[in-house]
């Protein structure tokens, strides 16, 4: 039952972020400090992840290449595949869910439990407007953040493969290119767009809606990267099954 | 003025306000008073409109806050100013962002004339060469400050303290309590602070109403303290076995 009403809620405060918005002066502010802080912040941990990440995936295909018959350029085709099919969309957003997702919780959380929500509805503003659209339009930008995970994770894939003698780099090379479908980088950023909205605004709602004191807020945190993850995941299937089945 | 007209507020099962009606006057201090629990605080969130209550009525002026839609809820509300309890300062401005907030949100001035404005009563709340301050480098006292300079930036009409002194020391307490006082009757707005604390309510009480149950159990001003003979009333003030010797000593003498 209790699902049931979060997911009205959830809805009921989407409307809502779309209602009086907030002066442009100010929302403009609002919206670089979010790109600064959910993008710009972003790129270290997505640069180290998807580059070791990307080595792992062409080592590990590697060592599965046991019969001679297997021609070697698989490495540089499954880590393409992996990569740009699940790994950058898919598996990295749900380390942003952890990443990202705390963060707007918190963040926003912590303003509930300080009274600053309430001070700014004295005010006359509309919070949701003033706190959750800067960060859905931050996080427009986060296909920049997968397209540099997919160049990193595929360059760490190419790195790993080269220097560590599994294949040479234009064995790797020529399986980057075998069979690709440019539809695939289509398919995977359609996710990332609707992957983007659903850490802008899950996240927001377990903040927006918290109660209670700092404890709330480390537990909205966990619950919110929870139900972030699941909800990608759920969406991960439902697209491709719609788009790829 | 404010008129709160026999308001009925209650979550889930529990009553916690029932009935009360209040009149809180223009140019006074009006104080609402009782213990932990009593619907104070309730009583201040419905006159924000954070809450609505059930049944009964608000006024602001001739205006009923309980009637009114929300954009004009919001009309009214940049017309009000607030200062809570935990002052409610937003972390990632310094003081001068703070206080500016208001003035940026809903006036057309440029930055010279929001700037004259914020460091006027930056003057007035005695918190000079602390503009580039972030609030977690303030004590208390000054957050406090704070809260009343970014509460009156805009002229309001109305100034709301939730429990403004709490977690500050008698000192301290007793000077926000002033300004506080300062500032209605200079402004000649309508304030209403929301307290427990015996030294605001002896310093500034004008108007005082007493909540107990979420019911009104008394109301009056500082002078008819010492007069009453509501026993609750007396049970509340004179907590302590101390003040309830002083009360009989003051008696007899």
């Amino acid at each position: 039952m209790k699902i049931i009403v979060n997911i009205g809620s959830y809805f009921l405060m989407l409307q809502k972020v779309f209602e009086k918005f907030t002066k442009w002066s100010v929302l403009k502010s609002l919206i670089f400090k979010d790109i600064e802080v959910l993008i710009i912040g972003s790129i270290g941990i997505v640069s180290i992840i998807s580059f070791f990440v990307g080595g792992v995936v062409a080592i590990q295909t590697a060592l599965n290449l046991t019969n001679p018959l297997i021609p070697r350029n698989l490495i540089g085709y499954a880590t393409r595949q992996s990569i740009i099919l699940e790994f950058a969309p898919t598996f990295m957003s749900i380390i942003m869910a952890g990443k990202v997702g705390s963060y707007i919780t918190s963040s926003i959380g912590t303003m509930r439990v300080t009274e600053q929500i309430d001070a700014l509805e004295v005010m006359g503003i509309n919070t949701y407007n003033y706190l959750i659209f800067p960060k859905i339009i931050a996080l427009l930008l986060y296909p920049f953040i997968i397209t540099f995970s997919m160049f990193l994770g595929i360059f760490g894939g190419y790195v790993a493969s080269v220097y560590g003698g599994l294949c040479s780099s234009a064995v790797f090379i020529e399986g980057l290119q075998i069979d690709f479908i440019p539809f695939h980088i289509q398919y995977a950023f359609i996710k990332t767009i609707l992957f983007s909205f659903l850490l802008a605004t899950i996240p927001s709602f377990h903040g927006y809606y918290l109660k209670g004191g700092a404890l709330q807020v480390g537990k909205a945190s966990t619950t919110s990267f929870v139900w972030t993850s699941v909800v990608i995941i759920l969406v991960n299937f439902l697209i491709t099954q719609l788009i790829l089945a | 003025m404010i008129v709160v007209k026999n308001i009925y507020k209650s979550f889930d099962e529990t009553t916690i306000l029932n009935g009360v009606s209040a009149f809180f006057e223009k140019g006074k201090t009006n104080l609402i008073i009782g213990q932990s629990g009593s619907g104070k605080t309730v009583l201040l969130k419905c006159l924000l409109g954070l809450h609505t209550p059930e049944t009964g009525k608000i006024f602001f002026g001739d205006n009923s806050l309980t009637d009114m839609k929300e954009k004009e809820r919001r009309v009214l509300r940049q017309k009000m100013g607030i200062v809570f309890q935990g002052s409610a300062l937003f972390d990632s401005m310094n003081v001068e962002e703070n206080i500016m907030f208001p003035m940026r949100m809903f006036t057309n001035k440029n930055n010279d004339e929001i700037l004259d404005r914020v460091n006027e009563v930056i003057n007035r709340v005695n918190l000079t060469n602390s503009n580039s301050k972030m609030p977690s480098e303030l004590s208390g006292g000054m957050q406090k400050r704070v809260a009343i300079a970014r509460a009156i930036v805009m002229n309001p009409n109305f100034l709301f303290c939730d429990e403004p002194n709490s977690g500050l020391d008698p000192k301290t307490s007793i000077l926000i309590d002033n300004l506080i006082q300062e500032i209605t009757k200079e402004y000649n707005i309508t304030t209403v602070v929301n307290t427990h604390d015996m030294n605001s309510v002896m310093e500034i009480g004008e108007n005082i109403i007493f909540l107990q149950n979420g019911e009104k159990e008394w109301e009056g001003s500082n002078k008819d303290i010492f007069k009453t003979d509501n026993k609750p009333f007396i049970d509340f003030v004179y907590s302590s076995e101390i003040l309830k010797k002083a009360r009989k000593a003051l008696k007899k003498s």
